[in-house]
């Protein structure tokens, strides 16, 4: 191998466009896991209400995501809203509103099943301490629940920084687009860049994702019970 | 909502060619990701030295990587150092190569889950080692495994939505140029939708019923 190849990734200013396509990724990862944080808690409370037909309501809600797959989701979105409510939206809401949802729906169960794990007991012997029912909430149960929604929260966090790597198949330029359109640039120049641009945004997706598993796997471990 | 019949009765055969191209990565693939993760769990399950480190660093690339990258990779990136593959070839691998490593932590916790009394229990009536992984630790191993097991086969049938972007033609490519050629968006897609329900609900359905059938199996938990 005479010409290496891998110069094409120092080349011009193709390292800074692929590390600002990256950010592209995490930021549609960011927000996404903001908001389906902060909807899902409140459908992780939701679940746990005794009324039958909201129940039902989110479990349905919850498996169809699970179900269809989120590429599926992307197109439905992407190239289902425009003709049938005559909106269109860009790959990048489009993104958003199916990544939000979807985390919704996961962080959702994550919740009701913390919340449901807490032993009976814990209320009841906060209560015959004394304690009133915000202070249960504030120093017994919310600090559990968190303990055990941590690792699968953060699990869930990297599946979808690596989801995100599929907006690329609804036009969104983001790190994976770019590293094509550095291929296609180069390809009399520097024939052999699609390993090195591939390999590199292999790398990249492993960088981000490998410290939140790492740090899942830390909190499972510490708080196994 | 007016669906066009016609032009819905007229793509079903092709809906149905990508269908079974999906049955058929997805077989291969789950069917090789088990192979491997059997293996791979046992492995470091013993802590075959040099192996298992190998193992441990694969597990972590191919979990912590999209699919998309890892076929793009295969495909476009192989070529450029002598390694050539077709499409069906790449999708395999690809979904062997991110399978493998969900189906070994799987296996993996399904055999430290097997409690040590149990292990204990084996020894002290006089049964080798071999006799234990046997009679003892596989079968519990293998029943607590059944419900990552088949989460993972799930997972893995849905990622197979991804082969469409090495040019396969999956449902994803059949739903996106039906809209490119024709229009009939709403009818592209509920077809889509509904080809992926018809693939996961009943093995979603099969799933839970065998999970709840092997339960009974676990012992000393």
């Amino acid at each position: 191998m005479q010409n290496l190849g891998v110069e094409v990734l120092f080349e011009g200013s193709n390292m800074e466009r692929l590390l600002g396509g990256l950010l592209v990724t995490i930021k549609i990862s960011f927000i996404s896991i903001a908001l389906g944080a902060i909807l899902g808690l409140f459908m992780g409370l939701l679940r746990t209400l005794p009324i039958k037909v909201l129940q039902i309501i989110l479990r349905v809600y919850l498996e169809v995501f699970r179900i269809i797959p989120i590429l599926v989701w992307l197109y439905v979105v992407y190239f289902g809203f425009t003709p049938l409510f005559d909106i269109h939206i860009s790959g990048e809401v489009t993104a958003i509103l199916v990544f939000s949802l979807w985390g919704a729906a996961e962080i959702g169960d994550i919740v009701r099943g913390a919340l449901e794990s807490m032993p009976k007991h814990q209320k009841d012997s906060a209560k015959a301490l004394g304690l009133s029912s915000g202070q249960i909430y504030r120093y017994i149960l919310i600090p559990q629940a968190v303990r055990r929604m941590l690792p699968g929260s953060i699990n869930l966090a990297t599946r979808m920084v690596k989801t995100t790597s599929l907006v690329v198949l609804i036009g969104v330029i983001e790190v994976v687009k770019i590293g094509q359109q550095i291929i296609e640039l180069g390809v009399i120049k520097a024939p052999s860049a699609s390993f090195w641009v591939y390999g590199f945004i292999f790398i990249l997706y492993f960088l981000v994702c490998y410290p939140l598993s790492v740090i899942s796997r830390r909190f499972e471990r510490r708080w196994q019970n | 909502m007016n669906l066009d019949w016609e032009f819905i009765v007229e793509s079903l055969p092709l809906y149905g060619d990508a269908m079974w191209l999906t049955v058929k990565l997805a077989f291969w693939g789950i069917l090789f990701s088990l192979v491997l993760g059997l293996l791979f769990s046992v492995a470091l399950h013993y802590k075959v030295p040099l192996l298992s480190g190998v193992i441990v660093v694969y597990v972590e690339l191919s979990r912590n990587t999209p699919l998309l990258v890892q076929l793009f990779f295969l495909y476009y990136g192989l070529p450029k150092i002598g390694i050539y593959m077709s499409e069906t070839t790449c999708a395999i691998v690809g979904l062997t190569f991110l399978g493998g490593s969900y189906m070994t932590e799987a296996f993996r916790s399904g055999i430290e889950a097997v409690s040590r009394s149990q292990i204990e229990s084996g020894l002290s009536i006089g049964l080798s080692k071999v006799q234990l992984a046997r009679y003892v630790i596989l079968p519990q191993a293998y029943a607590i495994s059944i419900p990552s097991l088949g989460a993972n086969a799930i997972f893995l049938l849905k990622e197979t939505s991804i082969v469409g972007a090495i040019a396969l033609m999956d449902l994803m490519n059949v739903a996106k140029d039906l809209i490119g050629m024709h229009y009939k968006t709403a009818e592209s897609l509920s077809l889509l939708v509904m080809s992926y329900l018809i693939l996961i609900l009943p093995l979603s359905l099969v799933l839970s019923w065998v999970e709840r059938k092997v339960r009974y199996a676990e012992f000393g938990g």
